[in-house]
């Protein structure tokens, strides 16, 4: 089995309305990678055609060498799951929420008060659910996730809405299971989320797969400008081409110790979604 | 078997803080002894207040409690996720269904004991209760897997409830409202109980509770297929 997802010719219709025109995309083992478009743009339905709550209409999915029209106990245990609506019991501790799929998953219970020390959860363990914060519960819904040690992990819009500390304490698990050795897959409309995290990106829209690399590759693809962006200590901006002829005229920069910031022109992922699409990334 | 008895356990400890939920199994059997031991009417037939209580209470509680988990956790996506998570629909119905049976039956103990019921007949009462409970929780089913949400759930739950826990009690008072609950189970518990020691089983008891038994599961099969668990 090369890849751990691969989907052909995905064509999803919701009565006369096509959400998915055609798409295509492999995923690799140990690979983290990016779907991103905007609201509506398929992202979820995506994820919900490889987790077999979908059936497609066209093409060919599967997840871990099985079909996704016909998945098995043997895929589901390996795969863990965050969604958009996390699915907690309100009610219930978060030690409680996990301790209901330690059973499930034939975890050790010494598992859930790692997985909870991972997430920093590990004081909140007895409090309930009702009572934790937005990012909090998004913590715990990863924690859910990983609990199993899964081989592929799907995380639909993980960052959404949390705070900043929240987000960067779920980056760092994402990497973690990267380095255990699982593949991510997840979704996001945030670009700065996918450049910072992802091996390689798709963008998606309206049903379609527009543009498909690492997020360097992409950004480099579409770097027409080719210049350089010099700040000043004097306040002034500096716009040279990237190439020898401003070599000379860099150096001189340099030399004088006048330069603030030096960076290259690439557009950013934004820029290129909206130079394919003509549309913003909202 | 496993991931059943993990369902059973959370909703254990899920349901102690269900307010809403807590209050249908324990408000008949409460009832119950409060009246069976405040209230001595003379003439008033023996164990009157436990086997009316008994009656309603197999046509209120199992059928909303089912009914509210199943709809509550189709709403909150806990169903999905724990339908990813290797739990088959039918572990999960297993799971939450036979929590509520052993439940409304412990329920069905403490009215039969405020009742003065013992020995052989305590347990024929149970044995009633039972196979009403069972009816009651395949409706609820069938309701709660049907319904988008718990409101929706509610709006279908409350006329049937209704329907099912008074019709016994309104049966007393009226002939013609008795002849037609006859075709009900919950007044064929309501006749069973009333007759316990007296007139026995007939196979007329039997054939309407299995009638209704069968009616109830193909009801819930239809909306176990419709609402795509499976």
């Amino acid at each position: 089995m090369e890849y751990v997802i691969e989907m052909r010719n995905i064509v999803k219709k919701f009565a006369q309305k096509e959400v998915l025109k055609g798409v295509n995309l492999k995923v690799s083992h140990g690979e983290i990678f990016g779907l991103l478009g905007p609201s509506g743009a398929g992202k979820t339905t995506i994820i919900k055609i490889l987790t077999g709550q979908l059936q497609c209409t066209e093409g060919v999915s599967t997840i871990l060498g099985q079909d996704t029209a016909a998945l098995t106990s043997f895929v589901y245990r390996k795969m863990g799951m965050m969604m958009d609506n996390l699915g907690l019991y309100e009610r219930l501790s978060c030690y409680d929420n996990l301790k209901l799929f330690a059973k499930i998953y034939d975890v050790p219970q010494g598992r859930i008060s790692e997985v909870l020390k991972q997430v920093d959860l590990a004081e909140a363990a007895k409090v309930p659910v009702s009572k934790l914060s937005k990012g909090m519960r998004g913590r715990l819904a990863l924690a859910r996730a990983v609990m199993n040690e899964p081989e592929l992990l799907f995380l639909d819009e993980p960052s959404s809405g949390l705070d900043p500390q929240a987000v960067t304490m779920i980056h760092q698990l994402i990497r973690k299971e990267q380095k255990r050795g699982a593949a991510i897959f997840l979704t996001t409309h945030n670009m700065e989320e996918a450049g910072k995290l992802c091996d390689h990106i798709a963008l998606l829209n309206e049903g379609k797969i527009v543009e498909y690399g690492s997020p360097k590759e992409i950004c480099l693809r579409y770097n027409h400008q080719n210049k350089l962006q010099i700040r000043l200590l004097d306040g002034r901006n500096v716009v040279l081409p990237n190439g020898k002829f401003a070599a000379d005229e860099v150096k001189e920069y340099l030399a004088k110790e006048m330069v603030e910031t030096i960076h290259s022109t690439e557009p950013s992922l934004e820029t290129v979604f909206m130079e394919l699409t003509g549309r913003r990334f909202e | 078997m496993k991931n059943m008895i993990a369902i059973f356990q959370k909703q254990i400890k899920d349901t102690l803080k269900n307010k809403s939920v807590l209050v249908q199994f324990l408000i008949f059997p409460v009832m119950s002894i409060i009246m069976e031991c405040s209230i001595h009417i003379e003439g008033m037939p023996e164990h009157f207040f436990a086997n009316m209580f008994a009656a309603m209470y197999v046509g209120m509680a199992p059928l909303v409690a089912m009914s509210a988990i199943i709809s509550e956790e189709k709403e909150k996506n806990t169903l999905r996720v724990l339908f990813m998570s290797n739990v088959k629909p039918t572990e999960y119905l297993a799971g939450v269904g036979s929590y509520i049976w052993v439940i409304c039956m412990l329920g069905g103990c403490v009215i039969g004991i405020s009742g003065g019921y013992k020995g052989a007949v305590l347990l024929s009462f149970l044995v009633i209760v039972g196979a009403g409970i069972l009816v009651s929780m395949l409706i609820g089913a069938a309701i709660g897997t049907s319904s988008k949400n718990q409101m929706a759930a509610t709006s279908l739950t409350v006329p049937v409830m209704v329907v099912f826990s008074f019709l016994p009690m309104l049966s007393m008072f009226n002939e013609s409202i008795e002849k037609i609950a006859k075709i009900t189970y919950s007044q064929q518990v309501s006749i069973l109980i009333n007759g316990m020691g007296k007139s026995g089983v007939n196979l007329e008891n039997v054939v309407i509770i299995s009638c209704n038994l069968l009616a109830a599961a193909v009801l819930f099969g239809y909306a176990y297929k419709k609402s795509g668990m499976t």
